[in-house]
């Protein structure tokens, strides 16, 4: 404010002018908001509808009367096929599956980024670069070679290589969230304790894990709705009986004979992404933290 | 007295780089060693060569009369306190001073008891279930060294422990470790970039620059017979004047010439039996110049020379005059009458006198 004590209107003016970007701003992000809240809301709307009420009424209009019937018939007797028993059994696989692969993928980022940001030996730095690069591969890519190695793993249509496949592909993520966050930790710390006595194993337990709960959230998160929402890797390597829910969704909207019912299609959708939409309200907060979390103060 | 480090023809290269080269060290059991020159001369580097934190290219680290060279850290008997103090940012302070002992297997009992003396002798009691978040800068300082106590080891390893604090607890911190020393009786090898550090806490003193050995000896022998002009300049507050002069052998000693900008020559006779090329660097102390009249002694001479600039330091006063085109400084007693573009009569006293060759920077006397 170098112009205060000469032209104090001027200063005035300015407290306005921000006054009115700062609302344009509210604006601006409440239609967005909108923007994206829009199909959800209609999703909804028409899951508690009746297929009567859907035919004859407005898109946007909401529910005269509310019935649970579409979520129940998507939950546990919509059709995937010649198979009428809804998404129950394949959300369940996909829990089998999820739960695994992201644990696991995780765990194995955490050792990696241990080693490559403390442990560093010749040639860790391209060893971070090829798994860097393995972040950009696509999926088309890699599904040929990869049912040949399930096919010799003895893993293909199975849920153990449904597993295999998330894990090998995630490591590059989780590796790189693990390196990032533990390169800012100062390497004073490992040589503290290598002095007092731990090995490899024991800084890793006892002085990183601890430290590392906001990346272990991000990690997780990450992984989890990379893996859950997976459709691709799903139906490809499974079977009947393997599917994981996104590729139950599929067919549930897909096999319809006769009429199309809307209201199923969209319970069945929402009950497909209900657990991402679970993790990140309870863990969003943490997801955000974990991104921006700098160095750790000793 | 038994050799508890030794250090022997070591070298240490980062790829292509050579960071120490040729290091020979050797301290006795109870000595405190200052490991001390400018930032990035590998003073830290020798130090995780001794703990073992790095593997050196070539020669050997004794440890208590056994070969280290080939040891891992924890298995040298070594405690370690860094620039960061690299507490364990999750575990409480109780818990980071144990951790050593826990980690080695020793007994609940034992650890408890070693943690409560140590928590005394540092008094720290009641930051015992804090986390090193929850301190200061002085108290982490205090926890780091705790950590180091404990361990009651052959060697204590020190990198820059009080270079986080601000200048007044970086003194009390500075007699504390010195007590500390003296208390223990133990071995201590200490890295600082401040030459005060080394000069108040040292029984030995190592210079280092650019990864070789400049000078060995004790803070005596550093201050007064500095072998050469980087060690004259580096050690010592205010530094060493070093004045370009001009050396002629007389039959009664050596005539020393030293020019002026405005005026005759200052020629000062230095009676001592030397033998000096015609170009020198005359190396005098601030506390070897002072005003006439309040120094006597074999080697004193005075001389009137302008005075440029006054800075009374509470203690002592420092002028500021110039010499061979140098600004040298005098340190005068706190009640001298001193003034800014006014001559005044100094005494030189070359009692201490230092000449260093100005090609090669090396004494000569
Ligand atoms: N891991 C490393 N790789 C390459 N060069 C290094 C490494 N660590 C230190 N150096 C270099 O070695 C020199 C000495 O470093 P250091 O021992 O930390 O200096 P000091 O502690 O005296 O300030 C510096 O020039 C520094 O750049
Ligand atoms: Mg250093």
């Amino acid at each position: 404010m170098t112009d205060f004590s000469i032209n104090p209107t001027g200063r005035k003016q300015g407290r306005f002018g921000q006054i009115a970007l700062r609302w344009s701003l509210y604006l601006i992000l409440c239609l967005f908001a909108l923007y994206y809240l829009m199909p959800l809301f209609v999703m909804l709307t028409t899951s508690l509808k009746s297929l009567e009420e859907i035919r004859t009424g407005s898109l946007l209009s909401l529910p005269r009367n509310i019935t649970f019937e579409a979520w129940s018939t998507a939950w546990s007797k919509a059709c995937t096929g010649i198979q009428c028993e809804g998404l129950r059994p394949y959300f369940w696989n996909s829990i089998l599956l999820s739960i695994p692969a992201v644990a696991i993928s995780t765990l194995i980022g955490a050792l990696n980024g241990y080693v490559i940001a403390q442990w560093k030996f010749k040639g860790s730095n391209l060893i971070f670069s090829l798994m860097l690069f393995g972040c950009f591969i696509p999926f088309q890519v890699v599904l040929l070679p990869m049912a040949r190695v399930l096919g010799i793993l003895d893993l293909a249509g199975t849920i153990p290589g449904l597993i295999f496949v998330h894990v090998v592909y995630g490591i590059g993520f989780t590796t790189l969230f693990f390196r990032n966050y533990y390169v800012t930790i100062p390497q004073e710390l490992v040589k503290a304790a290598k002095v007092d006595g731990a090995g490899f194993v024991r800084i890793f337990w006892s002085i990183f894990l601890p430290l590392s709960l906001p990346i272990v959230v991000v990690t997780v998160i990450w992984q989890f709705t990379q893996i859950w929402n997976d459709f691709l890797f799903g139906v490809s390597f499974s079977q009947a009986g393997t599917q994981p829910v996104t590729v139950a969704l599929n067919n549930i909207v897909n096999s319809t004979t006769g009429v199309k019912e809307y209201n199923v299609d969209m319970a069945a959708a929402i009950i497909a992404a209900m657990p991402t939409l679970l993790v990140y309200v309870v863990a969003g907060k943490y997801f955000i933290r974990g991104l921006t979390a700098g160095s750790v103060k000793g | 007295m038994s050799l508890m480090l030794e250090v022997k023809n070591l070298y240490k290269n980062y790829g292509s780089v050579e960071i120490l080269k040729d290091i020979n060290v050797a301290i006795e059991q109870g000595d405190f060693l200052v490991l001390v020159g400018p930032s990035g001369c590998g003073k830290s580097t020798l130090l995780n060569c001794i703990a073992g934190l790095e593997q050196i290219t070539a020669g050997d680290v004794v440890i208590g009369g056994q070969n280290m060279t080939d040891v891992s850290p924890k298995d040298r008997d070594i405690a370690m306190v860094f620039q960061s103090y690299a507490l364990y940012p999750t575990m409480s302070v109780a818990k980071n001073i144990t951790f050593g002992m826990k980690v080695r297997g020793v007994d609940a009992d034992t650890q408890q008891k070693k943690l409560n003396e140590v928590a005394k002798q540092l008094q720290m009691e009641p930051l015992l279930n804090r986390k090193p978040g929850q301190l200061s800068g002085g108290q982490r300082q205090r926890v780091a060294m705790g950590r180091a106590l404990v361990r009651d080891p052959k060697l204590f390893l020190f990198d820059e422990p009080l270079s986080n604090l601000d200048a007044k607890l970086r003194v009390e911190m500075r007699t504390e470790i010195k007590r500390l020393h003296l208390d223990l009786g133990a071995t201590m090898v200490y890295v600082t970039h401040d030459q005060i550090e080394a000069m108040t806490l040292a029984t030995k003193i190592v210079v280092l620059k650019d990864g070789i050995i400049q000078q060995i000896g004790s803070p005596a022998e550093i201050y007064n017979n500095p072998k050469n002009l980087f060690v004259a300049d580096f050690m010592g507050s205010p530094a060493m004047n070093l004045i370009p002069a001009t050396a002629v052998s007389k039959p009664t000693g050596t005539e020393i010439k030293i020019s002026r900008a405005n005026g005759d020559p200052l020629v000062l006779m230095d009676k001592t039996k030397l033998d000096l090329p015609e170009n020198v660097i005359v190396g005098l102390r601030p506390e070897d110049i002072a005003e006439a009249g309040y120094r006597a002694g074999k080697g004193v001479q005075t001389a009137t020379c302008m005075v440029d600039i006054v800075e009374p330091a509470g203690a002592d006063t420092y002028v500021m005059t110039h010499l061979g085109g140098n600004e040298v400084t005098a340190r005068l007693h706190a009640e001298t009458q001193a003034k800014p573009g006014q001559p005044l009569d100094f005494a030189f006293d070359l009692g201490k006198v230092s000449y260093f060759d100005p090609e090669t920077g090396s004494r000569l006397n």
